[in-house]
């Protein structure tokens, strides 16, 4: 009944793939960082929260907080969407270290350059997470050109949550916490559609058998 | 002392003068606000989606354009608002991410507010100003004291509409 998957109703079995999944992804995605800003780079292990859309603002710290967001769309064997977030301040960061110290970390706003360095932290980073997933679950995962915005959190948010919302009424975040000298908050959330979602379990070699 | 109540996405709450209501970060939701001007009484909705009936698990009717303003509506009124004097307004709609992709969601800041506009009208309820669409996120305080519904944005000066 792949037709009614619904968020709600994941055992703690799909969970803990989902977690694992988000585990690996963001450990991929931390060695393709490391290796573009050419330091090392350390990572917490990811916290996968399934959390109410009222809630989504303050795991961010808050609404209103500023970040900048690298959305892409997924095609292929999965059909969904990818966001990576970022806080402003940790962005800037690893801009800066990209562009070799070129950057104005202290500059209230992104220039041109900047804007494009940061555009590409997002692709290789996502990139890094959805080749994880490809590997796992064989199953081709093509992701389309990235986009980014510099906004508040809830309006970056509020384009997963509606894509989640035809699903269900909770959102699957994956929060990794990297850290070089500086400590930055980078935050996952991979929108598969539902039937996507049923690929993907299926490919783990999890038995799909939720009932609405 | 007054207080400011806060709405978050998919949800909605009423207040009472000299209370203000709130909601944080409006992408490509909308929020709605309406009021009646004499018993002051006035509620936010932060909506997310256009249409309950396209969609299966529609059991949280805050979260789409047609059953959130039924239901704020149904809510001030409760608490004090009459129904033949309600005016609205309205903001945010916002298309986040200029995308080179055909998602669906893309265009659904725009669909979004045509969405609570034909429910006002179908209800019969005024809009008086709107602050929508563009590409960038939306703060809103709305006063049932005076009407004012103010919007906030990064990197643009507040205004009133």
């Amino acid at each position: 009944m792949s037709e009614n998957l619904n968020m709600e109703q994941m055992t703690s079995e799909y969970y803990d793939v989902l977690k694992e999944i988000g585990n690996i992804g963001a450990g991929n995605a931390t060695t393709a960082l490391a290796q573009m800003i050419g330091t090392k780079v350390d990572m917490s292990v990811p916290q996968v929260k399934l959390l109410e859309f009222k809630e989504l603002g303050d795991m961010m710290g808050g609404a209103e907080q500023i970040m900048a967001g690298i959305y892409l769309g997924v095609e292929g064997d999965v059909e969904g969407s990818i966001m990576f977030l970022l806080k402003k301040g940790g962005a800037k960061h690893l801009v800066n270290k990209l562009m070799m110290g070129m950057g104005d970390e202290n500059a209230p706003d992104f220039n041109e350059m900047e804007l494009s360095a940061l555009k590409e932290v997002g692709n290789i980073i996502t990139g890094a997470y959805l080749n994880s997933l490809s590997t796992l679950t064989n199953l081709k995962i093509y992701p389309t050109p990235p986009d980014l915005a510099i906004d508040m959190a809830g309006a970056l948010l509020s384009v997963p949550a509606i894509e989640f919302g035809t699903i269900g009424d909770k959102i699957l975040l994956i929060q990794t916490q990297f850290f070089d000298e500086t400590l930055i908050d980078g935050f996952f959330i991979l929108i598969p559609d539902v039937e996507s979602y049923t690929k993907i379990l299926k490919a783990l070699g999890i038995d799909v058998h939720i009932v609405a | 002392m007054s207080e400011m109540i806060k709405v978050g996405m998919a949800d909605l709450n009423v207040v009472k003068s000299p209370d203000a209501i709130t909601t944080l970060g409006l992408g490509s939701c909308v929020g709605v606000a309406v009021r009646d001007p004499v018993s002051k009484v006035g509620g936010l909705a932060h909506v997310m989606l256009p249409d309950s009936t396209a969609i299966r698990n529609n059991s949280n009717v805050y979260k789409f354009a047609d059953t959130g303003v039924e239901e704020l509506v149904k809510q001030v009124v409760s608490a004090g608002a009459t129904r033949s004097r309600l005016v609205a307004k309205i903001a945010g709609g916002a298309k986040m991410f200029a995308m080179n992709s055909n998602l669906s969601v893309v265009q659904v800041g725009a669909r979004n507010v045509e969405a609570v506009k034909s429910k006002l009208k179908e209800m019969g309820i005024r809009l008086l100003s709107e602050d929508t669409g563009e590409s960038y996120g939306r703060t809103v305080i709305f006063y049932p004291e005076t009407g004012d519904f103010v919007i906030k944005a990064v990197g643009k000066p507040e205004k009133t509409i």
